[in-house]
């Protein structure tokens, strides 16, 4: 069978596996539609869990970054998973044993106001539909490039999955459905990986594979890497190439905006006990370090194999997939010096810097060597090969021949990683909405059916905007995706902590915090990131280098410094303002108390 | 069953700040210290193909990451039992 029957054939079977157990999970209370009625055992939600972190970016994306990176994609490696410790030992039992449905639930009471609830619930929805449009985005790009139709086509297609398990199910069918869908995307991205493995070291294990030797060669792989990236002129592998500091605050807040990110938080409320959530915890951390040990290797062979087939090679003779990802829109090749071959070297191919800010094609227009022309003004550097980051893990089972249904299940796969966070992601959107702000913001007699009604409407507008914005995605999205990790460092992660840590800390402490966090970081990120803002209202702007910007720490890296800034005028300002009530007090001593043997929490009242 | 008397709640609640600044000190040390600040020296020590620092960065630090979670579930189990127990009594 070819590729393209072996994917319809996965891509449907894993999908009708979706939505048969989005019906027999149905939701049938608020309860259960927002937490799962909190009876999800420890290990299916710490299955769950890892469905729902691991994205579009960490199944498609990363280990694609990380082979165009080297040691500084570490930074995603470490900071995606340590962000899980400070899940499990600082926030996650807490909050579960607190017993409301979400974090502005939290935020509001423990810090006894409406506005802290308010600006909790504003960033939780800015965050999570940050996330969302660049999960159909991944949609679309696996339908197109896998099922050969338009990426619009796609996005509806997924659009309507999700919307279908996601409104009917509510927490419950998602949480069920993620499990699955854990399943399948692991084995996806594991196969390709051991099959890769085996072939260019002999060893079965991806973690120990690209630490070992080179069949046939008595040189490790790393070593090997390292010479051919000093080949081409690239930085080399194991070192990198950004400041130190940059490395640490980058790490620092992906870490913290992990353990801040408030569709994370929302699925440690699903489990009946508090040990269950710290279980779940483990359990989650164990089923993504699986696939983020994974990714690292996943990266060095893709590059290896890149370096190794590609440089200097004539175009008509290159692999098949250099002409079939061509076709896609995410190769291109410029054949500069016009000799017809492959040059591959460090630096940019095309200019993006005059009228032109991604690659275009010239539609229909074929070169010498029947490669597809580009709208682009060329660069006078000597690289002539444009590979889009995002293929390298869609594109390995091709790279290293693997057989074709193997392409098929990272098809399957992806939308999997895709759908499940997706899917998660809006459960938030329409809680914040239905109970946050609808229920406890401005309608508090609010019945539980109408509520659920709220929620499902909520669902499926969020449903309906995510798909247009996958659609038509805002060239913007990698740039807001900096944005929802600093704002989840520098807001959500001191609240939370200093809520059940410090009894001392009040109202006004926690809301000055906030503010002053917010305010630098997104001050700091549009500064550099979108300075026709700073134009806008008529101000210099400086570029995006190194040189500008502060201590040297990347706007990615800034929410750490935002979340110190947080701390400190949290403190001084809870230090000069009045106490907080005693019931405050109390219940946060009552969150920090041993849980009682056999105790099981129950739904909260509502 | 009787209210828990407030010394032993927060003697729970002192032990429980124990572990997780000794766990948290473990987090620090193993990815900041040992995949970022001290990378380059590590770098120099090699294990198989791998440099020390890099290993740490890519992998280490992950798999340390799990076994704190893990020591934290047990740890946290027994407290809970102990502290619990009182309760009763």
């Amino acid at each position: 069978m070819d590729v393209q029957t072996w994917t319809y054939l996965l891509v449907g079977l894993t999908f009708a596996l979706y939505i048969g157990i989005a019906i027999w999970a149905k939701a049938s209370s608020t309860g259960e539609f927002y937490v799962a009625g909190k009876g999800v055992p420890a290990l299916a939600n710490g299955m769950a869990t890892a469905a729902d972190w691991m994205s579009a970016a960490s199944f498609i994306s990363m280990a694609g970054l990380i082979s165009f990176m080297g040691y500084d994609g570490s930074v995603y490696l470490m900071g995606w998973t340590g962000g899980y410790v400070l899940l499990a030992l600082l926030l996650a039992p807490y909050l579960r044993k607190f017993g409301k449905f979400t974090v502005p639930d939290f935020v509001g009471d423990r810090y006894y106001s409406r506005t802290a609830r308010l600006v909790a619930l504003i960033c939780a929805i800015f965050v999570s539909f940050t996330y969302v449009c660049g999960q159909m985005r991944g949609v679309g790009v696996v339908f197109s490039r896998f099922l050969s139709v338009e990426i619009e086509m796609g996005v509806v297609i997924g659009m309507a999955i999700v919307f279908f398990y996601a409104v009917l199910g509510g927490m419950k069918g998602i949480t069920y459905t993620q499990v699955a869908q854990y399943c399948v995307l692991i084995f996806a991205f594991m196969v390709p990986a051991i099959f890769i493995s085996m072939m260019m070291t002999g060893n079965p294990v991806p973690q120990l594979g690209f630490g070992a030797q080179v069949t046939g060669e008595e040189v490790y792989l790393l070593d090997k890497l390292d010479g051919l990236s000093e080949e081409f002129g690239f930085s080399t592998y194991t070192d990198g190439s950004k400041p130190m500091i940059d490395i640490f605050f980058i790490t620092m807040a992906l870490m913290v905006g992990t353990a801040g990110l408030p569709h994370v938080i929302i699925r440690f409320y699903t489990v009946k006990k508090v040990s269950a959530a710290r279980v779940s915890a483990f359990w989650a951390l164990l089923f993504i370090a699986i696939l983020y040990t994974t990714a690292p290797a996943v990266a060095v062979f893709a590059r290896a194999n890149l370096l190794e087939s590609i440089p200097d090679k004539p175009y008509a003779e290159a692999p098949g997939w250099i002409k079939s990802w061509e076709d896609a829109g995410l190769i291109a090749w410029v054949d500069k010096n016009e000799d017809g071959k492959i040059q591959y070297a460090k630096g940019p191919v095309y200019r993006t810097d005059d009228e032109f800010t991604k690659l275009e094609y010239k539609e229909g227009e074929r070169g010498m060597s029947g490669e597809r022309l580009i709208q682009n003004t060329p660069t006078d550097g000597k690289n002539e090969l444009y590979v889009d980051r995002d293929i390298m893990v869609l594109a390995n089972p091709e790279i290293a021949n693997l057989p074709n249904w193997v392409v098929a299940l990272v098809a399957a796969g992806g939308l999997a990683a895709a759908l499940s966070t997706a899917a998660g992601l809006l459960l938030v959107i329409s809680t914040s909405v239905a109970h946050d702000l609808v229920k406890r913001s401005f309608m508090p007699g609010l019945s539980d059916k109408k509520e659920l009604l709220i929620a499902r409407c909520a669902a499926g507008v969020a449903v309906v905007i995510a798909g247009w914005f996958g659609i038509n995605p805002p060239g913007f999205v990698a740039e807001v995706v900096a944005f929802a990790f600093g704002l989840a460092a520098s807001s959500f992660f001191p609240v939370i902590i200093l809520g059940i840590f410090s009894k001392r800390m009040n109202r006004e402490g926690a809301i000055s915090g906030m503010v002053v966090g917010i305010v630098f970081t997104a001050a700091y990120i549009i500064y550099f990131k979108f300075p026709q803002l700073i134009e806008l209202i008529g101000l210099p702007t400086k570029e995006n280098v190194k040189e500008n910007w502060w201590f040297g720490i990347s706007p990615e890296g800034i929410g750490t410094l935002g979340m110190i800034f947080n701390f400190v005028v949290a403190f001084i300002v809870s230090a000069l303002t009045p106490k907080p009530p005693k019931d405050v007090v109390e219940m946060i001593e009552g969150i920090r108390k041993p849980e009682a043997e056999g105790e099981e929490l129950v739904v909260a009242d509502h | 069953m009787s209210e828990p008397s407030s010394s032993s709640n927060s003697e729970y609640w002192r032990a429980n700040l124990k572990w997780v600044g000794i766990l948290m000190s473990i987090w620090f040390i193993v990815s900041y210290g040992c995949g970022i600040l001290f990378v380059e020296e590590l770098n120099k020590i090699r294990i198989g193909g791998f440099k020390l620092g890099f290993w740490f960065a890519q992998q280490g630090s992950i798999y340390v990451f799990v076994l704190l979670i893990a020591v934290y579930v047990r740890v946290m189990n027994k407290l809970d039992h102990k502290y619990s127990e009182k309760k009763d009594s």
